[in-house]
Order: structure tokens, then sequence, then C-alpha cells
């Protein structure tokens, strides 16, 4: 099997590694680099449990090779917040008890900012279809779209300025008001 | 309603039980520092990959693992004659046992890897053991087997056919056991009486759980100690460990079984399969660590699917409406081998249900399990309960169109009157507390009901099919009654254990014999802890899932963590509250009779300035510098503490589709569900159990089932052919709780994780079946895709000459 040098920039830290061709990016970050917080659930891209972030866009680890993100960005659930100061992202699953067993969630949210960074004040309906790449079996998905409503209000930063929402308010929103 | 949820900070000590507070397992699960099975890298560890048969039914002629072995990074290929050997560890059964026994039960062996005959694709033929798992997975393939192929059997009405072929050669027919509930000459007289009947056909669809983390297993084996240790995705790890104790043949206080966070269950992961035990065989063969992580292929080959009926029943009524009789006959589809708990499924967890909500004074229900290439069925999220549930609401629904009542109406009419209870029913239950009538009336109210059936009235004259279904569900869960499961033939008592311990400095550790996987546990635990001990509630750590830690356990499943885990830590915590007023009597001279207890502080009655805290009470017990003479110094106890009955949640859920005859389309306008779960420990958490309850059941209804060709290869193997619903497919569904507490359990909680799953399906398909009436459909089965609900109002417009599909100028001419 023949085998690659590539690098890759994790969460802003630079790896250098050799992998083989058949190396699955999902499986780079986990098994080399130890970024377990991205899940695998299918290897077939059906479930969106390993969605990452390369070069700002969501994709399903589980189906890109590594070698295929040489010289990327990527960026995992490790770099959103700590406990002590959640991304609103994460705040809006811990307040709206978007997961239960966790599993799909680390997905669930790079998705979710995917969705945001597009359409920072999406509706229910554009929520739901937004993750459709993206299974949960414990939720139900409900208390998913609130959740991400929730960090999609926190994120406007007109909401944050004035804490309203009104529709004619003048300021523009703008993709986030945060490092998505 | 949606819940809010609160900040724990934010609620007073005295009102934590009960309180919706944000869950203290989030913070881990949502940065990535949760730890699941597959995410453990231990040093030196190798991978196991499982070879499984390609085929459903077939004779092993032989098996070739030379190239496997000769490839490079392969440490060693297996087979069953090397599990055997007398070279190898281990001196186990190398079979899996069935803890569920019933008097005709047919019990077939089952080896952990397949010598002579494998008898769904499942199967492992052999192991093998590589560096990593992609070169395991190259090796595995390279495993050379031939096969005599056999003529597979998928539906049990098959498996029973005189010219089937057989399975086992012990299972004549491939008759499992043939089981019955109630009376059957009482019910025969009830229907020869009755002045109306209805029946129904049905076939209750095979569903694999889909839990979005695969099974795997992490095993290490100490060769210096001789101690084996098992990181596991399960949902009892007791449970595992003695089982697989004997399956290996390692000891049990040799062997540990740890639960690492688990991604799910929904049942697959209660039972013991063959591939933990292997991990942890070939971590003993090799004195090193090895690690198996299921593919999702392989979960589809092998995770216990659930359900699996085909149905024959009828209920009897006589001119007033009432109930008279039911009847039930079921053939139930039990897989290649008797999985762990399975032939408690389609049994007692089935046909006790089969009196639903209502009053009914005959039941009889006959139930034949069959042995077919299918993967082991066992215990899939409501199991058995689901199906009675579905059934007799249906057979509700059907009746009350035959005596051409309003199926309210009808419902109320027999419902379990609120003087009866405790109720004992036809089919060996006695419901411990219901008011079934108060979740229909909210139902009502929420869906506008009378206004709904006039507003339908007005979309059928536009040409557009509405329908509300009803589903009154029950359920038994809190498994269970020692004593009482012993006697139904469980190979275990159903208990739950657990210990509570105060730390000198106040602080508290409780442990229980559950095994949440996405519950909530550590959170609820810790509100029931802190109440009963008067501590705050940052102050109670919650372990659980370690067979190492944890006394002893019987795991999650049930619908049983709260109703008996939840009352064994209140009964633990109790016992430290009495030994602590000992403490504190002595330490305030006082009789202990005249010491009071609240809210964390112990007190001399008529004077509360004498008085000690629950934490310094810990600290004394500890310092056990002057405590009363004759007493143990330290704070904790234990309890196992054995139910006394079965608790019953109910609930009333609506749904309201419309159905487009034309194309066999289904949209869900609305769902409404009102859920009485006795008192709730945590409404948000409650709630998310029912939303992910219904999503799975709207998954049953609409879109979820297992299929095997004729050659028993299953055609549904990926999350690409087996349509796991999205977030598109499922409604926003609208929840309400009335609050009925179960008087057996100190909590007065019933149980909520399978009431979702337990009550949706027959909503949809009971409101399909309403939206069709004008077409003559009387039943879909599930899933109910376009093709299916199409075919159906084509099929009845042909045979009734009744009305076309359709059109504005269509005239159904519904009866209403």
């Amino acid at each position: 099997m023949t085998e690659h040098d590539i690098t890759l920039t994790v969460n802003g830290a630079e790896h250098d590694l050799t992998v083989e061709a058949r190396t699955l990016l999902v499986h780079a970050l986990r098994d080399e680099l130890g970024y377990t917080g991205t899940n695998v659930g299918c290897e077939s891209s059906l479930c969106g449990a390993c969605t990452v972030r390369m070069d700002g866009e969501a994709v399903k680890s589980c189906t890109a090779l590594a070698v295929q993100a040489d010289g990327a960005e990527i960026r995992t659930v490790e770099d959103l917040g700590t406990r002590h100061d959640f991304h609103p992202i994460q705040e809006g699953f811990q307040e709206e008890h978007g997961l239960q067993c966790g599993y799909c969630t680390p997905g669930m949210m790079m998705t979710a900012l995917d969705i945001l960074e597009e359409n920072p004040d999406p509706t229910r309906e554009e929520i739901r279809e937004g993750l459709e790449g993206n299974l949960c079996r414990c939720t139900g998905y409900q208390n998913i779209v609130n959740a991400v409503q929730n960090a999609a209000k926190e994120m406007q930063p007109a909401a944050v300025a004035d804490g309203g929402e009104s529709d004619d308010d003048p300021t523009p929103a703008t993709d986030g008001g945060e490092e998505l | 309603m949606t819940i809010d949820s609160l900040d724990p900070e934010d609620v007073d000590a005295a009102d934590i039980l009960g309180s919706a507070i944000e869950r203290r397992e989030d913070p881990a699960l949502l940065t990535g520092n949760a730890e699941y099975t597959d995410d453990i890298q231990l040093d030196g560890m190798l991978h196991m990959a499982v070879v499984r048969s390609q085929y459903g039914h077939a004779r092993l002629e032989d098996i070739d693992t030379s190239e496997a072995e000769a490839m490079e990074g392969v440490h060693g290929v297996y087979t069953y004659e090397d599990l055997t050997s007398d070279e190898t560890p281990g001196g186990g059964s190398f079979a899996l046992p069935t803890a569920w026994l019933l008097d005709s039960l047919e019990q077939v062996p089952h080896p952990v890897l397949a010598s002579e005959k494998v008898r769904h694709q499942g199967d492992g033929i052999a192991v093998v053991v590589a560096e990593d798992r992609y070169t395991a997975r190259d090796a595995a393939g390279a495993v050379d087997v031939a096969y005599e192929r056999l003529d597979a059997v998928v539906h049990p009405s098959e498996a029973f056919a005189d010219d089937a072929e057989r399975l086992h050669d012990d299972a004549e027919g491939n008759v499992a056991f043939d089981w019955e509930i109630g009376d059957a000459e009482k019910t025969a007289d009830a229907f020869a009486d009755a002045s109306h009947t209805a029946s129904i056909d049905l076939e209750n669809q095979l569903l694999i759980a889909n839990a979005m983390e695969p099974r795997a297993a992490v095993a290490e084996y100490n060769p210096g100690t001789d101690e084996l240790e098992v990181a596991m995705t399960t949902q009892n790890p007791h449970v595992h460990r003695l089982l697989m104790a004997g399956v290996i043949g390692h000891p049990e206080h040799k062997l540990s079984v740890r639960a690492p966070d688990v991604g799910g269950g929904f049942g697959s992961k209660i039972h013991h399969y063959a591939d933990e035990a292997l991990v942890a065989w070939c971590s003993m063969m090799h004195e090193a660590p090895v690690k198996w992580t299921a593919t999702r292929s392989e979960t589809y080959l092998t995770d216990a699917p659930g359900r699996g009926h085909e149905t024959k029943a009828e209920i009897a009524m006589d001119d007033d409406g009432n109930i008279v009789g039911l009847r039930v006959d079921t053939m139930a589809n039990m897989g290649a081998y008797l999985s762990t708990f399975a032939p408690a499924v389609p049994t007692y967890l089935y046909g006790t249900l089969l009196s639903g909500q209502y009053d009914i004074p005959a039941i009889y229900g006959h139930v034949k399990g069959a042995f077919t290439n299918v993967p082991p069925v066992d215990a899939y999220r409501g199991a058995g309960r689901p199906e009675a549930s579905f059934l007799v609401e249906r057979l509700v629904h059907l009746g009350a169109k035959e005596v051409g009542m309003d199926p309210v109406e009808f419902r109320k009419r027999n419902f379990v009157p609120d003087d009866a209870f405790p109720y004992e029913t036809q089919v060996a239950v006695v419901y411990d507390s219901g008011e079934y009538g108060k979740p229909m009336d909210e139902a009502l109210e929420l869906l506008d009901y009378e206004n709904f059936r006039e507003e339908q009235e007005r979309a059928r004259d536009e040409g557009t099919y509405l329908g509300v279904g009803f589903s009154c569900y029950i359920e038994a869960c809190g498994l269970a009654p020692s004593e009482l499961a012993g006697q139904l033939g469980a190979q275990a008592g159903l208990w739950e254990s657990s210990l509570v311990r105060m730390h000198p400095s106040g602080t508290v550790t409780a442990y229980c014999g559950t095994s949440g996987h996405g519950q909530g546990h550590g959170t609820t635990y810790a509100q029931i802890v802190a109440n009963e001990l008067g501590v705050p509630y940052d102050s109670v750590e919650v372990v659980e899932g370690d067979t190492d830690e944890i006394p002893q356990g019987m795991g999650t499943y049930g619908s049983r963590s709260a109703a008996v885990g939840g009352s064994s830590l209140v009964k633990s915590a109790q016992k430290v509250v009495e030994k602590g007023k000992e403490i504190a009597a002595h330490q305030l001279e006082a009789d202990p009779d005249d010491i009071e207890f609240e809210n964390g502080e112990y007190s001399v009655a008529g004077a509360p300035a004498r008085s000690m805290s629950m934490a310094d009470v810990a600290g004394a017990a500890y310092l056990a510098h002057d405590i009363p003479a004759e007493m143990e110094p330290g704070l904790e106890a234990t309890s196992f503490y054995d139910p006394e009955n079965f608790v019953f949640p109910f609930g009333t859920h609506a749904a309201i589709v419309e159905v487009d005859p034309d194309s066999g389309e289904i949209e869900i306008e609305r769902y409404v569900a009102v859920d009485d779960v006795g008192n709730q420990i945590n409404p948000k958490i409650v709630e998310g159990q029912i939303h992910g309850g219904i999503a799975q059941g709207v998954g049953q209804a609409l879109y979820e089932g297992a299929e095997y060709d004729d050659n028993a290869t299953l055609l549904t193997g990926s999350m690409q052919d087996y349509a796991v619903p999205k977030a598109e497919h499922i409604p926003e569904m609208e929840t309400e709780s009335t609050v009925t507490p179960s008087p057996h359990n100190p909590l007065g909680v019933k149980g909520v994780g399978e009431a979702g799953t337990i009550a949706a399906p027959q909503a949809i398909v009971n409101a399909v079946a309403d939206a069709l009436e004008p077409f003559g459909v009387d039943h879909i089965d599930m899933p109910m895709d376009a093709e299916s609900v199409w075919s159906a109002v084509q099929a009845n417009a042909t045979a009734d000459g009744g009305a076309e599909p359709a059109g504005d100028d269509a005239d159904p001419g519904g009866e209403r």
C-alpha cells in the first residue's frame, strides 16, 4: 500500500503525518492525531456523525481521504468552546436539550454552523432541510431545531446589541458575527 | 408545550427534584471530551474483524484461513475449532445463553462462531486479529469459505410451512415455542354471544435499532494478574459480565465490564452477542489489548432486530358498544437463534398488554415463535408492548367503526374506570394507577376535535382527505419484581442495586447498577440523591456502568432506570439519613426519636438551634471520635431494591394526517402527545424521551423496515436503504403531561423511555385509515409508503366498486 506524507492543520495546529492512500480523513483525525471528538457512524457519508469543517465547508470525514485533506485547515468539535466558555451552538444544544447520547452531536453542530453561515436566520423548515445529511436517533430532532434557532439568535450581532430580533432592524445580518 | 430548561444554580435545593435543569452530561459531549468505546487507544492494541456468512442459510464445507494468516500485519485467524481447542485460553461454553425460558421453549445451541452451519448473514465464521483495523478487514476478506447453500425462510409463516427447510435439528417445524395467555374458552363464548366483531390481519415489521454508535469492544487482558477488562457498548455491564464469564470461561471476579459513554442503544446493546466475547477471548489469546468496532453494515447484519409479528386478531362488542372479547393469534419471528431475553418479548411483554386501557372481560392470546434466517430477534425500544398496543388500538379503531361509534366515544366507554384501580386484567397483570380519560380529554382539547371533524368533512367535499388517529396506549415497565419475573421464566432477578456514599467533606458519590446511554441519569440521579440527603445538587456525583465500581446491577432497559434504579438510590439515601440520625442524636445529646431531618439539617425537635448539617454528620462519621458505641464508622449504604409490581405509564397520542389518494403520500399535519409517566424527576429530560420515542414510532409507521429477499439476504443493509428518519421526516410534536403517581415506588415514577415509541405507530395508521375511510381502506401494513397507500386505495376502489380515488369531482361517499 503506497504511503503519503501529508500536512493537516487541525484546529490551528499543524500536523505532519504519513498515511496510506486509503486512510480516511476521520481515521487520520481519530486514530493518528487523537481528535476523537469526531465520531464515525456509518462510514458511508449517510449519517453525518463525522462531519468536520474543511477549509470552511462542512464535509463528511468518513468519505474524504486523508490525502485529499493535505494542506487543508480542518476544524473539529474540539475547537468550538470549552465547558466554561461555550460557543453559542454548544450553548444552544445544552439549553434546548438538543442531545441525548451525544454521538451525532459534534457532526450535527458542525453542519449547523454551516447552515448558519449561509443563512444566519433560518426558519425551522430551513434548519430541517439543512440537517438532512445528519441523522439523530435519540432526540426526534425538534430540540435540535430549537438549538440551532437558539444559536442563531445568539450569534446575530443585532440581537445581541439590542436584545431584540425585530424584523425591521436596520442592522444587516452579517455572516454570524463570530468566527464559525 | 415546550419546557424551558433551567440552570441548576437557579434552582432552590428544596426544588431540585422535579426541576427541568440542564444536563450535567452535556459539556463533555459537546466539547468532544466524551469517551466512546472506539475512542479508546491502548499501547500495543490489536484490531479484530469478523468473517461473516455470505448467505442467509448454508452448510459450511471448508474454511481456509491460510491466505489471511500469511498477510503482513495479521497476528492470528481463528475458527470455532481454535476457540474450543485445549491449546487456547478459556474453557467456556463458546455458546450464547438464553436468559429467559418458557415451558415449551426449544433451546437451540448458539455457538459464537459457526462451525457446521450458518443460519443468518451475521453469523461469524472466523475472526482475524491484526495490527490495524484496515489490515484486519482486508484479512477477513481473504478467508476463503466454501458453502453448500440451503433454502432460507424469512417470515414465520414460511418457517412453519410443511416443506420449510429446518434451521435446527431439534426444532421440529422451526417452532421455537408455543405459548398462550388468557382464557380460550371464556373468550370463545364471548365471541359466540357478541353482536359485533371486527378482525385484522397484520404484519408488524422487523425493525433495526440503529443506535448512532455502532457496537464496539476493547478488551485488555493482564497476564500477570489474570484480570480481563472489557470496555464495551453495553446497557447492562453486570449482566454482560456474568454471561460472558460463562461464554469464554473466565471467572466473573477476574472479569470487569465497563460501559464508557454509549451512543444510544434502544435495546440493541442489552443482548450478549458473539462479537464482544470474541474480542475478550482474542485479548487473552494474544495477551494484548484488542479492539473491535462494528461497521454500520455489520450492525445491520448482527444487531438484534425487533418486532416481526404476523398476527390475526379479532375484537367482539355487544349492542351498546362495550368490548366483550379480544382474541389474538400471533406468529413471532425469533430469528436464527434465541437471543438473550428474546423469549420474553413476544410472550410476557406482549400478551400481558393485550387489554390496553380497556376493561375487557375475556381475552385470549396465542403466540408461536419461529426460527428463521434473520438475525436473532430481541428487544427493541418497547419490546412486545408496541406490538400489543398497535394491535389493540387498531382493533379498537375498527371495532368503533363496526358498531358505528365515534372512536373517541368508543374508547371512553371502554376505558378501565378511574375507580377500578388497582385493576386486574384478564392477562395476568394488575395496573397500578390510572385516569385514562384525562390525557384523552387533554388531547381532544389540543386537537379541537369537534372542529376538526367539521373541517374534515368540508375538506372531503373538496377532495382533500384528512384523518385523525388516536392511540391510547398502556405499557408495563420498571422491570420487575424478581419473584414474579422468575415465575415467568427469567433466569435473573430484576432488582436494582445502588450505593450512596457520603464523603468526609460532605459531598456524595452515588453508584447505581443501571447503565445510561443518553438518558441523562447523571443528572436525574443526582437530583434524586440531593433531594433525599438535602445536600447541594453539585455535591452529588453519579457513577454508573462499571462492574469494578458498582457493587451489582441489572442495567438499563424496559424503562426501568428511574422506577427501579432511582428507587434503589432513594432507599440507600434513606439508610444514610437514618444512620446520620443516630450520629446527630449522639452528638446533640438527644434521643434519636427526637431528631428531625429536613433540608439536610438534623435538629432536635422543639429546639431547632441544636442542629447539625448532613456534612457535619458525615465528617463526624469518618472522624469516628465521638459516635455511638457499637456503631461502625463511615457513612454509606447499599441497597437492593426489588419492585413490588411493574409500573404502567399511559397516555393518548393523536395524529392528524392528510393523505393524497392519487399519489399515496402521507403528510402528518399535527402530532399531539399527552403522556402520564407518573411523577417527573426532570421534565425537560422527559420531554426529550417522548420526542425521541415518537420519532422512532413515526419511523416504524412511515419509513422503516428490515427487508430480506427469499434467500434471507438483507436488502436494507445500509442507511441508504433502511430509512432512519431525517429531520424533515419528523413532525413538530405538541407534548403535554398529566401526572398520576405510581403507588409502587417511593418516587411515584412510571417510566418514560419507551412510551413514545409504543404510542406513535397506531396513532398514524389509525389517522391514515380514518382519512381513507371513504375508500374503504381499513388497514395498511407498515411502513406505509406511498406505493402501499396508493395500492390500498386502488385495491379497495376496484374491489368494492367504490369511490374513485381523487379528482375534484370525486364523490367518495364518506360515512360522516
